[in-house]
């Protein structure tokens, strides 16, 4: 269903929409002021009522994942925002650092709080130069109303927030990797556990939360957490409220767009995305940035056994509201919810060739099986789209990603698989055709 | 001759320093401090600079340097160039604009113009998939781009002294 919304979208068309003055103009701070006269458990619980399912791609509840901070302990806490923003497909956390960083801010100081945190670090990738800007911006406005700093709303309870940089390295949006690169050294993850609540940033109990998950916070407390879950479709999914949705690649008007949870694909694609470029058919969509597997249109969702898809069995897949459970239930994820539409002008081979050279680059060579995997199967590929590939190294690419699959530390191997492994089960005649006929099938193009 | 930061770029320095619990979280943004301060790359020298200013082993500072894609080794062009490639790119055509900078430099992706003044470079994804096709100069985005944009862009870095 489609529900417009513009809670973090609002200043989004106005030229100064990334100051301090129009974001207070429409009540803006005054839930962290709210919040910081609470009691901490009592702003987890509200958070909690909110379901809001972070929007980086793992859609963990954000209020569970802040109730795992201890309650007391001798070490400091963290608050880590990860603004490491890089997967192929998704832009939508630049729109808010650029746009409206006071949003961020005020989340990190209800987010600080909430976990007992006193200091919050934004780790945002180094390309990001206006990111940077405009949040050191937002920092220094708020720390001159006393916002930020000592006694945030005159309240004994200190809360610094600081940027910090990274400087090109897919991995590091991965959690435990960032905390490395976060303290200064290479960007590799960690094994878990130790969980980051227990062992995070600087070996003290750490949240890392994606950068919407925490704009949205001030949302949250203005609403009531009731309230803003009950925004969503899905509320009975436990996946409230309303995020931001991207749409790129073949469609008319490639952008962000908010809305309330419960939208579908088709609805992103033809009412918020304008349709497909050229009024071309619709070849494929990858829901929520690359490593989500690929989806095609025909697909239909078929979960007789679980009672909460009663109402969608037999449905077009573009039919199912984009949820962290609908569409895990459907063995694909949401993911960060960007989608990338392909239209039958795009070459599949083309598309998984160019994913999988993305992965083989930005893999960070610490497990062997995504190291050198990644590096086979790009080099299958290769052969592939040179015409000069077999069956059986089609087969191989399968075995591959296979083995790849939950043998590595990070989620980062399952990424890469992914994609390869839905590409070659889902253009399984397009792939062979390809090979058979050294590449004659096919557009060998990807662009409308 | 040693590396050395002005005095601009020390109090910047001590104000990265001032804000982590330790000197090694400050490695990161002390390096591209001084990569910036060093005609964009981090020579053996800023390595030991950095290495004796946080207190961490040479070995540490260069396996932090290897690791990550933005710090130069060996000096690039007084220019930056990046054309993003990733998928919602190459949908959209940053072949076309990657096949134009090429010709229009002279150069092959990878390189430096002869004068030392552009290095080309391609770049996975920059989080900029809708307003695709798009290219890094330095630190702006240039997003939307027509063959004719990234004339007029290329023109005005080819005419910097």
């Amino acid at each position: 269903m489609l529900k417009p919304t513009t809670y973090l979208t609002y200043s989004y068309d106005k030229p100064d929409g990334f100051r301090l003055a129009p974001y207070e103009a429409q009540g803006g701070y005054q839930s962290a002021r709210k919040a910081l006269a609470m009691a901490r458990e009592a702003v987890v619980e509200e958070a909690k009522k909110a379901h809001v399912r972070g929007r980086g791609g793992a859609g963990f509840d954000c209020g569970t994942k802040w109730s795992f901070m201890p309650k007391e302990s001798a070490k400091p806490h963290y608050l880590v925002i990860n603004a490491d923003e890089g997967e192929p497909g998704t832009f939508k956390d630049r729109t808010i650092m650029e746009r409206n960083p006071h949003s961020l801010i005020e989340g990190c100081i209800i987010g600080c709080y909430a976990i007992g945190a006193h200091a919050c670090y934004i780790y945002v990738r180094d390309e990001l130069h206006l990111s940077k800007a405009r949040l050191w911006g937002a920092i220094e406005e708020a720390r001159a109303k006393g916002y930020l700093g000592k006694t945030p709303f005159g309240k004994a309870y200190p809360i610094e927030v600081y940027v910090h940089t990274g400087a090109g390295a897919y991995i590091c949006g991965e959690e435990t990797s960032l905390l490395n690169s976060l303290e200064g050294r290479r960007g590799e993850p960690r094994l878990k556990p130790p969980f980051p609540a227990q062992y995070g940033a600087f070996g003290c109990p750490s949240t890392v939360n994606n950068v919407e998950t925490i704009a949205i916070m001030p949302t949250v407390f203005q609403m009531g957490g009731d309230a803003f879950s009950q925004l969503s479709a899905l509320h009975s999914f436990n996946d409230g409220g309303s995020r931001l949705f991207g749409v790129s690649g073949h469609v008319k008007r490639p952008g962000v767009y908010e809305a309330c949870v419960g939208l579908t694909l088709r609805e992103l694609i033809f009412d918020l995305g304008g349709g497909i470029t050229g009024d071309r058919k619709l070849l494929a969509v990858i829901p929520g940035g690359s490593s989500c597997p690929v989806m095609r249109p025909e697909e239909t969702v078929n979960l007789p056994n679980d009672p909460r898809f009663v109402a969608f069995n037999g449905k077009s897949i573009l039919d199912l509201p984009l949820g962290v459970d609908t569409f895990r239930g459907i063995g694909s994820m949401l993911g960060t919810c960007c989608a990338i539409v392909l239209s039958d002008a795009a070459d599949p081979a083309l598309a998984i060739h160019n994913l999988m050279r993305f992965y083989r680059h930005e893999s960070c060579g610490q497990c062997t099986p995504c190291r050198e995997g990644c590096g086979w199967i790009e080099r299958i590929l290769d052969k592939v789209v040179a015409g000069k590939a077999t069956i059986e190294e089609l087969n191989q690419i399968h075995e591959i990603a296979s083995d790849i699959t939950g043998n590595t530390i990070c989620a980062f191997g399952d990424g890469a698989a992914q994609p390869a492994l839905s590409f070659v089960r889902k253009f399984r005649k397009e792939l062979e055709d390809y090979v058979l006929s050294g590449g004659a099938s096919q557009t060998r193009t990807l662009v409308a | 001759m040693a590396f050395a930061l002005s005095a601009e770029s020390e109090k910047e320095l001590q104000a990265i320093l001032a804000r982590y619990p330790n000197k090694m979280a400050a490695c990161i943004p002390v390096l591209h401090l001084c990569q910036d301060a060093n005609e964009n790359y981090v020579s053996e020298d800023v390595i030991q600079f950095v290495a004796d200013r946080l207190e961490l082993s040479a070995a540490h500072v260069k396996g932090v340097v290897t690791f990550y894609t933005l710090f130069n080794q060996r000096k690039p062009g007084k220019h930056q160039v990046w054309v993003c490639r990733t998928l919602s790119c190459a949908m959209r055509g940053s072949d076309k604009i990657l096949h134009h900078c090429e010709k229009r430099l002279g150069i092959h992706v990878g390189q430096t113009t002869p004068d030392g003044k552009i290095t080309l470079r391609t770049a996975e994804c920059l989080a900029s998939c809708g307003t695709a096709p798009m290219m890094q100069v330095n630190k702006d985005y240039f997003e939307n781009l027509t063959v004719e944009d990234v004339d007029r862009v290329l023109d005005r870095l080819l005419l910097d002294a």
